[in-house]
């Protein structure tokens, strides 16, 4: 297709990208094709199911529903992202210690979304869990780890000391 | 056995740390120097003949390399990994097209976006044809899905699969007689267990690079089966199994949709050979949904005759499954699957007829449970509806007709050994833990008030852990594939140089966290910290043998394999350690990074210490030879029969026939279990997708085969505010059939659910009058079923 090529700078993960792209590209794939953060997942590519969660702007975000150039100019984390050096972000632990995810391919957007609601507010309730990650589709857990993982990050990060999956198992 | 902690216990897994940094490699994030895109032409028609394919404005835009169709890869024959069952399906559409989303044209370009401009290109001239949608309709073979050629491919009747096999005796007679006497009730019931899409999250992707200089190909695969697909390649292609290295890497959710070798991986590795460079494929969820494999879809009418003091004398089940438009890998096996477990857990009479009917829609084959969800459905709906009839407690009539555990190992009425089960047990100890008596107190009470309340419950036996050598011969087996035939399972053990252990297994996780537990049963005999043992998987030339991930195998088969090839390897390092140690091997011990003699922990030696003097043959005693290794093949003497029973709470809303699921519980049984935490994350995953089939899920086609559920959106997957908690618990009946007393439980939660819920709606509206409802049980399903009930 004859695509006029934009230029677009875009931070991710802290670091400054000064792209070009055509017009057509999803912002998930200039991610993953161009900058090679292929953590962000396709799923769909329509918006249903939130593999590709990402924060563009401190809001969590579905990168396959955005162009790329949607993005010019925009602060965007990726899961790549969220660690602050070697230390997992309370979210990952959570994930970690909770059983939360299974086939991992759901995850990264699942962490994503976690993180934009818990930055929201640190002690939401199931409830308020579920609702809050409801755009993020996950086929293997039934989503109850998930619910735990979530609870246990915000507990960390209210500064409190959860506990794990050990305590969480049937006999 | 276990001399350290880890074995049963709960272990943080192995694969987590790559996967929640978004370091984990799924095939999309594969990239390949020069690599080439492809997009499909499919079929929009569910039945049409092909007048011609036209490529030429396709070939004419910049960037497209090849535009193939049937022509070109029909001396290729037939994918060779298809149970030899009715119409096989051809590489690509050879001038018909028998459904919807059937692939025509394969088109190669630099990149995705001008693959998909150029397939919009292809003109295809399609002169359609009457579909055959509708399964009874296909059944009673008016118009044939393929000219000429009845619709109904088999019948899984009475014995018939082991007839010449095994004698045995036809309950059918004597349950006709049950059925006339006078003390007797019969209850009937007509029921749809409908298709359903697996949707993994992961669409399926394929990336091949093909070698001229080696003549080798590499094959990247979202697969649950590397090595058949392997197998697959090298039969095709006429090259040996050693020259394939099929890999299967990350792998995001299998639930029996990768568990086939379809023409995608086959076509992609014939366009790299010829265009010479690496070649991708990438499914989009559309296709996913149409291209791919569906499960279910069955319509059958199950019958029990029983006395009014809860006694089954007979079950009967005649059902017409739907094949789909063409069988694959295990499809006609679906069913018969489901004729394993037919009686479920019961001493009962048991007569079936399972029709395998062709139509114009996409295959079916192994969905999560694979003919076991829907085998258990049947029975286990209308057990409760005869205990209604009865007016008994569905819980009782279930207890009544139990095998009982003194009976084991039962041989049952098709022949097939179960190996150990305690029924009973495992049914009280959940109505104890719910709290069963009061539960049913609170639901009169607040029906009472005009709430619609209702309980439901059922139990199931699965097979699993396939599988036994001696089925080999009766179509378990990979015998098409070039491969080995039985289903058997392989582990390679090694302790490297440095002390550390690499585990190599036959079979993949696709969530399963294989390395989780395997790391652990090694750890466990070998008392290497688990941080030193890596598990290799997912590599067909990696390990000597591999048959994939599907029906709860791994464990039982694979785990046992390489549980055998650690107690190997530690009957070796014990010589090893007693020459350092100046001790007999017998006394030596395994434990916290090395060993040491038994009542004597401060002589002792550290795993580094022994590896190396076993890759140095001078330092070892007499007739011991260098190295540290072992590989295994198991053949499992039989299968599994993981159980179990499941309870839910559900409340109706009469304005809106809304359903609450309000709680969940179950109680399974799979024998011994090395991560708690892992099983009862299957268990919840399982249970979603029964309670999913339940409330929410259907695959629906028009009336001339057009899916209509073919996105996300048509197609509600439960999200997290559609679910509650699951309050689990476990009864734990070991297996005799391998020595870690293991039986599986990938499924069981599936195969437990759906028929939970829907025995829960159905009790909180039959004072109502309402004795079934089909799935998805969703709003207005149910306020209509309610309404003409009223009526
Ligand atoms: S890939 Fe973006 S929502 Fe599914
Ligand atoms: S962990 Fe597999 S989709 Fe969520």
């Amino acid at each position: 297709m004859e695509g006029r090529i934009l230029e677009v700078r875009i931070s991710v993960n802290g670091v400054d990208h000064q792209s070009d792209v055509e017009p057509r590209t999803l912002l998930v794939h200039y991610l993953r094709e161009n900058l090679s953060l292929t953590g962000t997942h396709v799923g769909c590519e329509t918006g249903y199911c939130g593999a590709c969660t990402v924060i563009v702007d401190g809001r969590a975000v579905k990168s396959c529903t955005m162009f790329a150039v949607q993005a010019d100019g925009a602060s965007i984390q990726t899961v790549e992202g969220v660690a602050d050096g070697d230390e997992l972000h309370p979210v990952q632990e959570g994930f970690w210690e909770c059983h939360g995810l299974q086939c991992g391919f759901c995850t990264p957007g699942m962490i994503m979304s976690s993180i934009a609601l818990l930055e929201e507010n640190n002690d939401p309730s199931e409830a308020e869990i579920r609702h809050g990650i409801e755009g993020n589709l996950c086929r293997c857990t039934g989503y109850h780890n998930i619910v735990r993982s979530v609870q246990y990050a915000g507990a960390k990060m209210r500064g409190e000391s959860p506990q794990g999956a050990s305590q969480e198992v049937s006999s | 056995m276990s001399t350290t902690s880890v074995m049963g216990g709960v272990v943080r897994r192995k694969e987590d740390p790559s996967l929640i940094q978004g370091k984990g490699t799924y095939v999309d994030d594969i990239k390949r120097h020069r690599e080439l895109a492809t997009a499909f032409v499919r079929s929009p028609f569910a039945a049409a003949a092909i007048n011609s394919v036209d490529a030429s404005a396709a070939l004419a835009l910049e960037g497209v390399h090849a535009v193939y169709t049937i022509d070109d890869v029909r001396h290729l024959g037939l994918n060779p990994a298809q149970v030899a069952v009715g119409t096989l399906r051809p590489f690509l559409a050879d001038g018909v097209v028998h459904h919807v989303g059937e692939a025509v044209a394969m088109v190669v370009a630099d990149d995705p976006y001008i693959a998909k401009d150029a397939a919009d290109l292809v003109f295809v001239d399609y002169e359609p044809k009457d579909a055959v949608v509708d399964l009874k309709e296909a059944y009673a073979d008016t118009v044939q899905v393929h000219d000429g050629i009845s619709n109904t491919l088999l019948t899984w009747a009475g014995n018939a699969w082991w007839e010449g096999v095994i004698d045995l005796p036809d309950p059918s007679p004597g349950i006709q007689e049950a059925k006339e006497r006078d003390d007797t009730v019969v209850v009937s019931l007509e029921m749809v267990n409908q298709r359903l899409i697996p949707t993994a999250i992961e669409p399926r992707a394929v990336l091949a690079d093909w070698n001229s200089g080696y003549d080798s190909v590499e094959l990247w695969s979202s697969s649950q089966i590397p090595h058949a697909v392997a197998g697959a390649i090298g039969m095709t292609f006429g090259i040996p199994s050693n020259k394939v290295r099929v890999v299967a890497p990350e792998v995001g959710g299998g639930f029996g949709l990768k568990l086939n070798v379809y023409p995608d991986e086959i076509l992609c590795c014939y366009a790299s050979r010829a265009l010479g460079r690496p070649v991708r494929w990438t499914e989009t969820r559309r296709e996913a949904s149409v291209a791919s494999i569906q499960g279910r879809g069955w319509i059958g009418t199950s019958t029990i005759t029983g006395t009014r003091d809860g006694k089954i004398l007979g079950y009967e089940l005649d059902a017409i499954c739907d094949m789909g438009a063409y069988t694959h890998n295990f499809t006609v096996a679906i069913p018969l699957l489901g004729l394993f477990v037919a009686p479920g857990q019961y001493d009962i009479p048991t007569s079936y007829a399972l029709h395998c009917v062709v139509t114009n829609k996409p295959t079916t084959d192994a969905y999560r449970g694979a003919g076991r969800p829907e085998a258990a459905y049947y029975l286990e709906r209308i057990i409760d509806a005869f205990a209604r009839e009865i007016g008994m407690d569905p819980a009782d009539v279930r207890k009544a007709n139990y095998w009982k555990p003194d009976q084991f190992p039962v041989t049952t009425q098709i022949g097939l050994t179960m190996d150990t089960g305690d029924y009973a047990t495992n049914l009280d100890s959940l109505l104890e833990r719910v709290g069963y008596e009061d539960l049913k107190a609170k639901r009169d009470a607040a029906r009472a008030e005009g709430r619609l309340l209702g309980i439901g419950l059922s139990t199931y036996v699965e097979v699993c852990g396939f599988g036994p050598s001696a089925l080999a011969g009766l179509g378990f087996s990979w015998a098409g594939y070039g491969l080995p035939t039985a289903f058997n399972g392989s582990g390679v053990v090694r302790v490297q140089p440095d002390g550390t252990c690499t585990v190599t297994i036959g079979t993949g996780p696709s969530g399963q966290g294989h390395e989780t537990t395997w790391a652990q049963i090694v750890s466990d005999g070998l008392g290497i910290v688990m941080d030193n043992i890596e598990v290799q998987h997912g590599d067909s030339l990696d390990s000597p043998v591999g048959v994939g991930t599907f029906g709860s195998r791994s464990l039982a088969v694979d785990g046992t394999a390489t549980y055998e090839a650690t107690t190997r390897v530690k009957e070796k390092a014990a010589i090893i350690a007693g020459h350092l140690l100046e001790a007999a091997p017998e006394d030596v011990q395994f434990q916290d990074g090395g060993a040491h003699v038994a009542g004597s922990p401060d002589r002792s030696v550290a795993w580094a210490q022994i590896a190396e003097s076993a890759y140095q043959p001078h330092t070892l005693p007499e007739g011991v030879e260098g190295g540290l290794e072992s590989s295994v093949v198991f053949s499992p003497p039989n299968a599994t029969w993981p159980f179990g029973s499941h309870l839910a709470l559900v409340e109706v809303d009469p304005e809106t026939g809304d359903v609450d699921l309000l709680e969940y519980w179950a109680t399974d049984d799979c024998g011994n279990v090395i991560n708690p935490m892992i099983v009862d994350g299957q268990v919840h995953g399982g249970i979603a997708q029964g309670v999913a089939q339940a409330l929410f899920e259907e695959a629906i086609y028009d009336d001339v085969g057009n899916l209509l559920t073919s996105s996300l959106a048509d197609y509600p997957l439960p999200a997290a505010e559609n679910l509650p908690m699951f309050n689990l618990d476990r009864t734990v009946t070991p297996t005799d059939v391998n020595p870690l007393g293991v039986k599986g439980i990938g499924e069981a939660g599936t195969i437990g659910s759906a028929q939970t819920i829907v025995n829960a709606v159905v009790d909180a509206v039959s004072h109502l009058g309402v004795k079934h409802i089909d799935m998805p049980l969703r709003p207005k399903r149910v306020w209509q079923a309610i309404e003409d009930a009223r009526k």
